[in-house]
């Protein structure tokens, strides 16, 4: 099931403002927490989450697109981020970008087709002593190399 | 010459317990002590801290907030890290003990979203911190009660700004907000609030352990104190050291084992770029002022590239709010990729210098009134390489 139910986000939006708080204040540790769940924030979940708070859903829209991390687009179940900051391309970073789309057969920005994987650059992750190095979810990976990733990848797979 | 072996943050045995110390003191005691030791906000700005805790002290108002940027989203910059993961009792201890000397019931720490991982261990601290009575209810048997909620940011570099932090955590967009009025009158919910780096909290609980008078030892006459500094780059030992203020470029670059160095970012993306005739210059307030990030390049290192990544970085960074950032980080990576095609004259490049000082002065906050520093201190410093691109192009090599 690519696109997750209607009745279960209500529920589960229902379970989170419960868990948060109607404050808006509590907006984005919600907004992360869906997007945890179902990898994406679907129009529908906005609009639900700007209802159970009393905001417009165009504010919960504003916030959505603000961050790099929160998407309104489905994204995969690994969301590998690379880093592209300056110390981490001295350290190798172009061999490990090859690498990712090579053996993942994407290219940065994209999602694969089962949703499994998408593949994406970030800024800074703060392990310039230790790079090349990239995020998968919340898990850092350091000191990469091809192989290294070659094995980090098919771990996964 | 400044004291380079000695370390403060890394001998755990030497920390010595502040919080009992702080709670045995008025909250104006303690912030007097914090004022008398000349401590400044790691963060990069300098502003401080004891003035900061002396306004939110004196502001009136039902509830305060204390805020521990966590935001650590400076290119080069990890030091946040190893604290938050090695030394998390200096870090949260040290929020205690500003949340006491402003009176404040409830503390957040803004983690940055790249930061993630580090959410279970610091929960699991708090919580060992609660059943210690070191949070919570009471705090060691006095009648201060005090508590700390962690928050997640979700990848914003902006967020970093106090009030665009403030914003994040409000459920808005990390737009930065006018100052004044500042957070330490209308911050978190406008409730006085104030917003300090994890490496000033560490600083405060050693200042309330040691003493002001141990902790202005250190450092220079205007910057008091160590500094944590990130190093990485084209050294043969990247990390974390920690200095005094007033370390020279040239010390700290034989303490790392630089390689072949032809050039030093200091204070990240937002710094600025020295070349090697300016090393003797030194870390601290008064000359060259860092949040703690410095990358060294070697002589192999196109500075165009260098500088491409930074321009890239601000373009995608900025928040869109105000017009000089928005567009004139735009116009500086398009002069950027001019320079690459080597069609960018000496005559432009001027203007763009004069752009950058522009976007200094107008920007609405520290993104945009520091992101042309890299530009206007690359293109300055290295302008014979930078401007040898035949119009054929090279690519910057």
């Amino acid at each position: 099931m690519i696109y997750p139910d209607k009745n279960v986000i209500v529920s589960e939006v229902e379970h989170l403002v419960e868990k948060y708080g109607f404050g808006r204040e509590n907006l984005l540790p919600i907004l992360q927490e869906v997007q945890r769940k179902f990898g994406f924030i679907s129009d529908f979940a906005m609009q639900e989450i700007a209802h159970r708070l009393d905001i417009h859903p165009v504010e919960v829209y504003g916030v959505v697109t603000f961050y790099s991390f929160l998407s309104t687009e489905p994204k995969g179940k690994y969301v590998i981020r690379l880093c592209k900051t300056i110390s981490c391309d001295i350290a190798g970073k172009d061999a490990i970008a090859r690498t990712l789309e090579r053996e993942l057969g994407l290219k940065f920005g994209e999602t694969s087709a089962d949703r499994k994987f998408s593949l994406e650059f970030c800024h800074c992750i703060g392990m310039c002593d230790q790079g090349p190095a990239m995020l998968i979810n919340d898990q850092v990976f350091t000191k990469l190399t091809p192989s290294k990733v070659i094995e980090i990848i098919e771990n996964i797979k | 010459m400044p004291i380079i072996n000695d370390t403060i943050f890394f001998d755990e045995k030497a920390h010595g317990e502040a919080l009992e110390k702080a709670l045995k003191l008025t909250p104006q005691e303690v912030v007097m002590e914090i004022r008398e030791s000349g401590l400044r906000g790691r963060g990069g700005a300098g502003f401080p801290t004891g003035t900061k805790w002396m306004l939110a002290l004196s502001a009136k108002a039902d509830k305060k907030f204390v805020v521990c940027n966590a935001d650590e989203g400076e290119p080069g910059t990890f030091k946040d890290r190893v604290l938050l993961s090695e030394y998390t009792k200096l870090v949260l201890e040290g929020m205690v003990i500003g949340g006491y000397a402003i009176q404040a019931q409830k503390g957040f720490i803004y983690l940055r979203g790249e930061y993630a991982y580090l959410f279970d261990h610091l929960n699991t601290y708090l919580e060992r911190m609660r059943r210690e009575k070191r949070l919570g209810n009471n705090i060691l048997g006095t009648n201060y009660s005090f508590d700390i909620e962690i928050r997640l940011g979700s990848g914003a570099y902006v967020c970093g700004e106090e009030t665009a932090l403030i914003e994040s955590l409000e459920g808005h967009r990390g737009e930065a907000r006018n100052r004044p009025p500042f957070p330490v009158n209308t911050g978190y919910l406008g409730y006085p609030t104030i917003v300090n780096n994890v490496e000033t909290f560490a600083c405060a609980y050693i200042v309330m352990s040691k003493g002001a008078q141990w902790f202005s030892k250190y450092g220079t006459e205007k910057s008091k104190g160590m500094k944590l500094i990130s190093v990485s780059g084209d050294v043969k030992k990247p990390g974390v050291y920690e200095v005094p203020f007033g370390i020279t470029i040239k010390e700290l670059l034989e303490l790392v084992g630089a390689e072949e160095p032809k050039a030093v970012q200091i204070g990240g993306a937002s710094g600025i770029c020295i070349p090697m005739s300016e090393v003797n210059r030194n870390i601290s307030f008064e000359d060259i002022p860092t949040g703690g990030s410095v990358i060294v390049f070697n002589k192999e290192r196109s500075m165009l590239k260098v500088l491409r990544n930074f321009m890239e970085f601000f373009v995608e960074e900025s928040c869109g709010q105000c017009t000089p950032c928005r567009v004139g980080n735009k116009k500086l990576l398009e002069g950027v990729e001019l320079l690459e095609e080597g069609r960018c004259s000496h005559r432009y490049l001027n203007e763009l210098i004069e752009l950058g000082k522009t976007m200094q002065i107008a920007s609405k906050c520290g993104l945009g009134q520091s992101s042309p520093n890299p530009f206007i201190s690359i293109v300055t410093n290295f302008k014979d390489e930078i401007m040898s691109n035949s119009i054929r192009g090279n690519n910057g090599k």
